[in-house]
């Protein structure tokens, strides 16, 4: 752990299990009985009871439209008879990270001890295996931030960063062949994971041939929707001792937002809100983008782990395409692998805590056939796109 | 050469104006583009709201600007998301010309897909519908609509 002045966290805040449901396309399983198997799995993995559990937090909360919740905390409060003195779930923080960086935060300030943390998807049903944005397709009238992008047929996010992702080529020369290695990336690692859901190995030519649907995207820099969930449990460190993992620490988080939460108004269009809050999180830690291991960055879609990549610091501004090159430094054979479960372009959209949960898979080396052989002792994390961001930074340091 | 043809989709979704937005929406029907300007700080900003984000005056209200503006960014659209509103067509995000830090997302109407680029120059024109007015925008150029991008002169990044 960091002496930093800046730390937040002083090594209080540690991930003590994890767990993953069932996860597939038209798997006849409602939200909550997913989550609720993810849930018990992590509660299981830490060495807990559900009667330990004090704490409960999970993005984005219920009521919305398209499956883009499973389940909300409440509902799975009521359904494992959780008795808590905390709990949350909103959309409206740092990301799908957002809760379980407040979940780190009420561990450490001592106020509960084991936070159930949860993020639950059940788009695929919800969608009847069509877009979430096929969900909009029948509203007639656009109200708030869809007032600005429904009327010009560009409901769904792919557009909105296809924006980003043409200025960007624009400027620093990135091309689709650069941009190729997310998702070739991703696949490859799908193909060594039995829980992923797109295994079939896929080439540069199968991606170049791609159907595009928002240029310069094609379908698959868009991640697949799905139904399942994924949970961990945030555990206060001292009360971990007994419990069977060596808990991955918490080193430190970011959730900056510096500057207008919109699509189109940040003034540099070449980066994201994933360049504030890296920055914020950074400051936290003696540790430096040298000292990473592996890299867990959302994939929602792919021009996204490229803004998290360079906002990372892995890379100067603007060299993320020469950086995923030819995709030798990304693999999980080389210097820096990227998504190692394969990422929410081929594992499957559970939007956010599966790079959490992959990240301490492979530091607890269980990844199985996909296990990066080194040594995996820090691992970056970090999740959203445009204005909404959220980060990282977890160790096996005590 | 002639102007490329624009034929409207059959339906757009339609914004839901708030009180602030009104102005954006109907200032078509006088064949203005209002955007909020602050009276304080003088700056323009966008979407509209009730207060200047830079300065928290409320002295804020709607203005007609020229409608002339530049391309930043663009896609080309594929993927058929509505029934009434069939691909191809190119979503943009425009900087008007009186203060390029003020972008709106619009569409690039009568342009060809092989003409639009970073840097192109266009000007509004409005899409009557109902009760609002889209305001999307055409290449101020009508050669320009027309002719490949990678034959017209190359635009430096801003």
């Amino acid at each position: 752990m960091s002496n930093n002045d800046n730390n937040l966290l002083h090594g209080k805040a540690v991930v003590s299990g994890v767990g993953q449901s069932q996860v597939g396309r038209g798997i006849g399983r409602s939200g909550i009985d997913l989550t609720a198997e993810a849930c018990l799995r992590a509660i299981a993995d830490a060495g807990l009871t559900p009667d330990d559990i004090d704490g409960l937090a999970t993005y984005p909360g219920g009521n919305f439209v398209g499956g883009f919740s499973g389940a909300s905390s409440v509902e799975i409060h009521d359904v494992l008879g959780l008795k808590t003195k905390w709990h949350l779930g909103t959309g409206e923080t740092g990301g799908q990270l957002g809760p379980i960086m407040d979940a780190c935060i009420a561990v450490a300030s001592g106020r509960v001890e084991h936070v159930l943390c949860f993020r639950s998807v059940w788009e695929y049903s919800a969608q009847q295996g069509l877009s979430r944005a096929s969900t909009y397709a029948n509203v007639t009238r656009a109200d708030r931030f869809r007032e600005w992008t429904s009327p010009y047929g560009a409901p769904s996010a792919s557009t909105w960063i296809a924006l980003y992702a043409q200025r960007y080529m624009h400027e620093f020369g990135l091309t689709r062949e650069q941009l190729a290695q997310i998702a070739l990336t991703c696949r490859a690692n799908a193909v060594l994971n039995p829980n992923a859901v797109y295994r079939a190995p896929m080439s540069m030519d199968d991606y170049l041939n791609a159907r595009m649907i928002s240029e310069p995207l094609c379908l698959f820099d868009c991640d697949v929707p799905c139904d399942g969930a994924v949970a961990v449990i945030i555990s206060r460190k001292e009360a971990t001792a007994g419990l069977p993992r060596h808990g991955v620490t918490v080193e430190a988080i970011g959730a900056s937002l510096l500057q207008r939460h919109t699509w189109d108004q940040r003034i540099d269009l070449t980066t994201m809100a994933a360049h504030d809050c890296t920055q914020e999180m950074w400051k936290q830690t003696s540790l430096k983008p040298a000292d990473v291991d592996i890299m867990e960055l959302y994939d929602g879609f792919s021009y996204l782990t490229l803004q998290w990549i360079e906002a990372f610091g892995f890379c100067e501004h603007g060299e993320a395409g020469r950086f995923v090159e030819g995709g030798e430094r990304i693999a999980l054979t080389g210097q820096l692998p990227l998504n190692t479960q394969g990422g929410q372009l081929s594992g499957g959209r559970l939007h956010g805590l599966g790079f959490l949960h992959e990240a301490c898979v492979q530091m607890w080396r269980e990844g199985g056939d996909r296990q990066v052989a080194k040594d995996v002792e820090v691992a970056a994390v970090g999740a959203g796109g445009g204005p909404v961001a959220g980060c990282m930074l977890v160790s096996l340091r005590a | 050469m002639s102007e490329q043809l624009y034929v409207p989709p059959e339906l757009r979704v339609l914004p839901d104006p708030s009180m602030e937005s009104k102005a954006f929406w109907t200032g078509g029907a006088e064949g203005q583009l209002l955007i909020y300007r602050c009276r304080a700080c003088t700056q323009f900003f966008h979407p509209p709201a009730p207060v200047c984000f830079r300065c928290r005056s409320t002295n804020v209200g709607p203005e007609a600007v020229s409608g002339r503006a530049t391309v930043a960014t663009y896609s080309i659209n594929r993927h058929p998301w509505y029934p009434s509103f069939p691909p191809p067509y190119i979503v943009a995000i425009v900087e008007i010309d009186e203060q390029p830090d003020v972008r709106l997302t619009t569409n690039i109407v009568g342009c060809s897909m092989e003409a639009i680029h970073v840097g192109m120059q266009v000007e509004v024109l409005f899409e009557h519908c109902d009760d609002v007015w889209i305001p999307l925008f055409k290449p101020s150029d009508p050669y320009a609509a027309i002719e490949s991008a990678s034959t017209s002169n190359e635009t430096s990044p801003a």
